[in-house]
């Protein structure tokens, strides 16, 4: 099985001296293409942290993540700005979609950071909101779609520009039961492929039994790795 | 259009309401401006209207005249004073007085009278109707056709009017670069009728106007009438003279600017608030954005490309405004003495510059600072 995410020895504290308080501490794992890997635990046990981190988004104290080979905390801020952009989507709890442009322009930020023509941006978006069950609905502003759809906007936003790495920040938090599991549902069975892989930090005990693996996070530490039935597949 | 200013462009737009206020802001601010600066420039060009339109080089006066208007007679002994100036190559006087008119209806009217050189009528208008040679004849007045004309009962070649007592009549129609501030008709005639005509004291001559050999002797010039007790000024000298006279002596200027200021400080505030809250109301999608890829240029980008978009439009719905009411306003009183300069654009654009920087910059600040992190864990 080949590493996608290789994270070793990261810490994470806010605050120093007297005040300094451990977010992560000591993390060192692996993820895999072709996995989804959850990450769980109580609040405050450095889930969010983790994530952000390693996806690039926030600096470790210490210790690397090295996604295919680049160790991306030595990239400069543009540059990590830019490997985010191309090789990592993210799925956010609140979709943070913009009310003001249509579903497929929101769906099309991405390729338009990535200085594609505008006409060419609106095609793959509306290609990829077929993808996820969204034929028809470009043109509405996001506020006209369900809680359910509007995830499925923020998933295609974040498969538009085919990355490896998906990052899923809550994603049923804001959905009912039926329609949480519904989206995980479909994300198993049509965004996971064998070159991709999926980290999904998550509270909802209603979604586990769709994970490869459950990180179990407490105090900022990796408390173990449940079910490891990744040779079973 | 790269695709990121499209995007930003639509985040505008699309939001109605906040995009109507902020060009309302704007737009109003530059009207209020130029409207400002408008009037007062018009006032200021009309108190030169004389200086103006007479168009000598150098005008010599007393060192007490402040305006135009309120002329301080010379004595004659100064013109040939004046002429026996080396660097002069010929020096005429100059009437310039008020008098009243008793029109054909027996209306009174006040009336500007300029009295021109005879010999050389330096100065004349640019005739509309008549001769000029017609202005020697009896009682002969030539009058100008600015917004005051009609005040004079719109009078025809042959019209007559009683001056002071003294017959007249119109020989003439002409027209002039500026009108007066003062709301009178003016009239033309030669020097010699206007102090016959005209009330005077012991001294007759308003200014003496100069015409200098070469440029260079201006200086020398000036140095001798000084050295007489009277003032020489070019008429660029003499037209910021009257200029500053009505900035700083008469407060007008004070409560130009004042309006200026205040006009700035609305238009920042109504348009500066409203982008801010556009900027704030949007800050965890500009969060999104930051974490999916973004780039710091890229999110400054937007925010400079809204605010420049909002700042231009405004601006020029502010002065198509300004210009229109002008306008309008013209067609009822033709006498409204308002003009739009470059200079008043000018400021206007500065103004509108530094309100959408000042918007702009609160607003990059507080993109920039958002950590993507606090997306995730809001
Ligand atoms: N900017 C910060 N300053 C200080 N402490 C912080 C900061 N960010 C996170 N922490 C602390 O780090 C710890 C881990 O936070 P994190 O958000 O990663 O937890 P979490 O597992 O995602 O919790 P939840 O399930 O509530 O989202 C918490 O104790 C939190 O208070
Ligand atoms: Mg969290």
């Amino acid at each position: 099985m080949k590493a996608a995410i290789q994270a070793v020895g990261l810490n994470k504290w806010f605050g120093e001296g007297e005040t300094r308080t451990y977010a992560v501490r000591d993390v060192t794992f692996e993820a895999y293409f072709g996995e989804m890997l959850y990450v769980v635990g109580p609040s405050g046990s450095g889930k969010t942290t983790l994530l952000s981190i390693i996806s690039g988004i926030l600096r470790p104290n210490t210790g690397a993540v090295t996604i295919e080979g680049s160790a991306i905390w030595d990239l400069s801020a543009d540059a990590l700005a830019e490997f985010r952009l191309r090789r990592i989507g993210f799925v956010f709890q609140d979709y943070h979609l913009f009310s003001r442009l249509t579903t497929a322009e929101n769906v099309a930020i991405p390729l338009i950071l990535q200085k594609r023509a505008w006409a060419q941006a609106m095609k793959e978006a509306e290609h990829d909101l077929d993808v996820v069950g969204l034929k028809g609905r470009a043109e509405l502003p996001p506020l006209k779609l369900s809680g359910g759809e509007q995830q499925r906007v923020a998933i295609a936003r974040a498969i538009v520009t085919r990355p490896d790495i998906l990052i899923f920040d809550e994603p049923t938090a804001s959905l009912d039961g039926d329609t949480g599991r519904n989206i995980v549902d479909f994300v198993r069975r049509h965004i996971l492929t064998s070159r991709r892989c999926i980290v999904i930090v998550t509270h909802d005990g209603r979604i586990f039994d769709f994970a490869d693996r459950i990180m179990q996070m407490e105090d900022g530490r990796l408390a173990g790795i449940e079910r490891e039935n990744l040779d079973a597949r | 259009m790269p695709g990121i200013l499209r995007i930003a462009y639509k985040l505008l737009a699309n939001d109605r309401a906040k995009f109507a206020a902020l060009l309302v802001g704007i737009t109003f601010a530059v009207f209020l401006m130029i409207q400002m600066t408008s009037l007062f420039s018009g006032i200021l060009r009309r108190s030169s209207a004389t200086v103006i339109n007479i168009g000598a080089s150098v005008w010599v006066m007393d060192p007490a005249v402040q305006t135009a208007a309120n002329t301080i007679p010379l004595p004659d002994y100064i013109l040939d004073e004046v002429r026996s100036i080396p660097g002069v190559k010929w020096a005429v006087p100059l009437y310039s007085g008020v008098a009243l008119l008793k029109l054909g209806d027996g209306v009174y009217q006040s009336a500007s009278v300029i009295g021109l050189d005879d010999t050389s009528l330096f100065g004349r208008p640019t005739l509309l109707s008549g001769a000029i040679d017609d202005v020697y004849g009896e009682n002969a007045f030539i009058a100008v056709k600015d917004a005051e004309f009609r005040k004079l009962g719109k009078p025809t070649l042959g019209a007559e009017f009683e001056l002071n007592d003294h017959r007249g009549v119109i020989v003439g129609t002409a027209r002039v670069a500026a009108s007066g501030l003062f709301g009178m008709p003016t009239l033309y005639t030669t020097y010699n009728r206007a102090i016959q005509y005209i009330p005077n004291m012991r001294f007759t001559i308003s200014y003496i106007l100069v015409e200098p050999k070469t440029l260079a002797d201006v200086p020398e010039i000036q140095r001798e009438v000084a050295a007489a007790g009277y003032l020489a000024l070019t008429k660029d000298e003499f037209i910021n003279k009257i200029s500053n006279f009505y900035k700083y002596q008469t407060g007008m200027g004070t409560n130009i600017l004042l309006m200026t200021v205040i006009s700035f400080i609305l238009g920042l505030s109504i348009s500066g608030q409203t982008f801010y809250t556009f900027v704030i109301e949007n800050i965890e999608k500009f969060g999104a954005l930051k974490a999916i890829g973004a780039k710091g240029s890229e999110l400054i980008s937007i925010i400079l490309f809204e605010a420049t978009f909002v700042a231009l439009t405004g601006y020029g719905l502010g002065v198509g405004l300004c210009a229109l009411m002008i306008w309008v306003a013209r067609l009822y009183l033709p006498g409204y003495a308002a003009i739009i300069t470059f200079l008043n654009l000018g400021l206007a654009f500065v103004m509108v510059v530094a309100i959408a920087a000042i918007s702009s910059y609160f607003g990059v600040r507080k993109v920039l600072r958002i950590e993507p992190f606090d997306i995730f864990r809001s």
